[in-house]
């Protein structure tokens, strides 16, 4: 009778043992994994495009098919191995998730995250894992400026939300100060990302214009809320008629559902700083207003780089829509990993590099993503900078989707802080070194 | 009973042995999963406290997002990094706020015990996310770990946290165990299966309920503590809200309430089943946690401990086959 368990016993240990081993790397390839959010609220905007923006670009580079500078083959000369996995659940499960990636995967490189918050988790652990990260979105310039201050393994590939604030209040004094005689105000979620938008975008437009004034009181609801009817009320009373949000999310689809019912958008116009992403989900139904950032997404549509033209294309012809920001975001963190890749092959005699050789080739570098060049100029080499661009965006019957009209780019050097400044300092002491012309 | 009589303490000390000696042969990743494991089934050995007494609580999260966030903020604001230090603060906060929410918890039973909780839990939650001094939604990261006048880097610190914790853990559980063997511990059942002929015994139901509760709560606060630790991070999200309760319930409902050994192994075996579901099944992983679920409810509605019982049960009965008469 004891014979049936134990052989029961056995078995599970040996599939557990199976299990445990499962999962070695093969030498010749570069295991790339890739965090982004294939599960809940994050997964309709950000997950899906970035995931399909990586599967582009990996086929393209594992068939050496990518456009001039990146027509070889793999990332110096060996092909990726792409595991996506899912960013949702928090930082415990994150940190989780990074160790076993690393550890029991064997992953080289890590290309990827949205929220601010995984990427605070993960950026001491990087360090800790010896493992390349290249962060791809999240916004909070605390990344190295207070928590990994002497970075080697983690870079970001993409500005801080700082840049996309401060171009905000550029374009609001260059091209609404009008609308905004009255004043302007605010509506952000209460948390890290909505308090830090707010401050930025605020401090920058006192800066640049201190005669505009901003309304005594902002609306700060809650997270998630999805319900805005008190604060659409405020918004119609107020006689600002300039609203800036960092709204994301099903939050920014409630705000405007709610909102266009009542005619809110016909009376204000809002500067949505991450409205894009949302503006290519609902199409027609996006309110006449101002989206941001930089050079991805609606704003790179007329740029005509060979890449960004390539990008374009293909995205369109294997998707059957237009690549939205976080499609680029994602897509230029493994066109930044293979500048890395083949800059430091060329420095190491046409050898395949080591991990330190790779971080030496990306440490302080200018180089081409598809539809800008990034500098690596901040946080010691890791942090990048790009220009923004700012526009008004429309639906256009013709063409049967979303199009930017008069678009202003703003420099690099305009919307970041000089190296060694701390954003939130930098803005509250009047932006000084900003070179805009 | 005697002590080495007792089955239970044998089986925690072995335990203890076992897990200090894998921790030479495991894989690194495999050691922090074993360490939150620790953490987690800390909690979940607190909600199976409370459980004995027929409540469940759906807001733990708060006890353990408490400890946690008090190693956290030791952290940042005060620079205190000693482990030693911050567990103990995180567990006596942890334990406090449970001696004060007791006094108005203590009166519910059942469906409004649990969600009484859930609500304070959430109240923490909003509070945690919404202040940019508490770190926000980004958390905040906690500065290297330190042991007394031992300060070990990279590797080595995460060697010693899995010593460490493996033993403070079998420490918590054997105190747990003694006091479920008391009088005041076996209380517990009684709460359960008669509150008011309790009282006619001279005992107070709501008092019993309350020392169980600042027992789970103190329980709460040390995992949180050692999972801040582990994590070397602390976020509203992962620490406080609301499916980070309902993940210890489920720990709980996994393990069952037969013994203080069940919630570690119930907590080792969710993080594996996690793992693995993450990895192969990147996009319905939580649709197979959910059935895990529902196949132990359905198929072993005591736990993963009733297997234990079940294997001892037929170990007796060919016992009696064999020589032939019943045992006591």
């Amino acid at each position: 009778m004891n014979a049936i368990p134990r052989t029961r016993f056995m078995a599970l240990g040996a599939a557990l043992a199976v299990l445990l081993a499962a999962g070695a790397a093969s030498a010749q390839t570069v295991k790339v994994a890739v965090p982004t959010f294939l599960t809940g609220g994050g997964a309709p905007t950000y997950g899906t495009a970035s995931k399909n923006g990586v599967e582009l670009v990996v086929r393209a580079i594992n068939e050496g098919s990518l456009p001039a500078p990146y027509n070889s083959v793999g990332l110096a000369g060996r092909k990726i191995d792409l595991v996506v996995y899912d960013e949702s659940g928090g930082g415990t499960k994150q940190v989780t998730e990074l160790r076993n990636k690393v550890q029991k995967e064997g992953v080289d490189v890590v290309v990827g995250y949205v929220s601010s918050g995984s990427c605070a988790a993960i950026a001491r652990v990087v360090e800790e894992l010896r493992v390349l990260t290249l962060l791809t979105v999240c916004g909070t310039p605390r990344i190295f400026e207070e928590l990994v201050k002497e970075p080697k393994y983690l870079f970001r590939i993409i500005n801080h939300s700082t840049a996309g604030n401060v171009g905000a209040a550029h374009y609001v004094v260059k091209k609404l100060r009008n609308e905004a005689k009255d004043g302007y105000m605010g509506i952000n979620q209460n948390y890290a990302w909505g308090q830090d938008a707010w401050r930025d975008f605020n401090l920058g437009v006192q800066t640049l214009a201190p005669e505009l004034k901003p309304a005594n009181k902002q609306q700060f609801p809650k997270l998630f809320s999805g319900q805005y009817g008190t604060e659409i009320s405020v918004l119609l009373r107020a006689k600002q008629k300039v609203v800036h949000s960092s709204f994301w999310g099903g939050d920014i689809e409630a705000l405007i559902a709610q909102g266009k019912a009542r005619g809110l958008f016909k009376r204000k116009t809002f500067v949505f700083t991450v409205g894009e992403i949302t503006a290519h989900r609902i199409g027609k139904k996006f309110p006449p207003g101002q989206l941001a950032r930089g050079p991805y997404g609606l704003y790179a549509e007329g740029i005509d780089t060979p890449l960004n033209k390539w990008f374009r294309s293909e995205y369109r012809k294997a998707y059957k829509q237009p690549p939205s920001s976080p499609a680029y975001h994602y897509a230029d963190g493994i066109v930044a990993a293979k500048y890395a890749y083949d800059t430091a092959m060329k420095a190491n005699g046409g050898k395949f590099p080591s991990t330190d050789q790779v971080i030496k080739a990306l440490e302080h570098a200018t180089y081409d993503i598809l539809a800008a060049k990034v500098k690596m100029s901040l946080g010691k080499g890791h942090q990048a900078v790009t220009s923004d661009r700012w526009g008004y965006a429309e639906w256009d019957d013709a063409k049967g989707e979303i199009v930017v009209k008069d678009v202003v780019e703003f420099k690099a050097e305009c919307v970041n802080p000089p190296e060694g400044v701390n954003a939130a300092d930098w803005v509250k002491g009047g932006m000084k070194g900003a070179k805009c012309d | 009973m005697t002590w080495r009589q007792d089955k239970t303490l044998w089986g925690l000390t072995i335990g203890l042995a076992a897990l200090l000696l894998l921790n030479f042969v495991v894989p690194d990743w495999f050691r922090s999963i074993l360490t939150l494991s620790l953490a987690r089934g800390s909690v979940a050995l607190g909600l199976l406290v409370l459980w004995r007494c027929g409540l469940i609580s759906f807001g733990h999260a708060l006890y353990f997002g408490v400890g946690a966030y008090t190693v956290g903020l030791m952290s940042r604001y005060l620079g205190i990094t000693d482990a030693f230090l911050t567990i103990a603060c995180g567990v006596v906060t942890a334990g406090l706020l449970a001696y004060g929410l007791g006094f108005l918890l203590r009166q519910y039973r059942g469906i409004f015990f649990a969600l009484l909780n859930m609500a304070f839990s959430m109240i923490l939650y909003g509070v945690l996310a919404k202040l940019e001094e508490l770190g926000s939604t980004d958390g905040i990261s906690l500065e290297t770990t330190t042991y007394l006048w031992y300060a070990p880097l990279g590797a080595e610190n995460k060697t010693a946290l899995f010593v460490f914790a493996v033993i403070l853990t079998w420490g918590v559980a054997v105190l747990v165990h003694l006091y479920l063997r008391s009088t005041l511990g076996n209380m517990t059942t009684a709460v359960r299966e008669n509150e008011i002929r309790l009282g006619y015994l001279g005992y107070s139901g709501e008092r019993a309920v309350h020392a169980k509760f600042v027992v789970s709560g103190l329980l709460g606060g040390f995992g949180g503590a050692i999972a801040a630790l582990t994590i070397g991070h602390v976020d509203p999200d992962s620490m406080v809200y609301w499916p980070v309760s309902g993940d210890f319930v489920f720990i709980a409902i996994l393990s069952g309430t037969g013994n203080v050994t069940a919630p570690f192994i119930g907590a080792l075996i969710y993080e594996l089943i996690r793992t693995y579901a993450f990895d192969k099944f990147p996009e319905i992983w939580q649709l197979i946690m959910g059935g895990t679920l529902l196949a132990i409810i359905m198929f072993l509605p005591n736990g993963l401990w009733s297997l234990v019982d079940r294997w001892r049960g037929r170990k007796a009965a060919v016992a009696t086959l064999r020589t032939g008469k019943e045992e006591a």
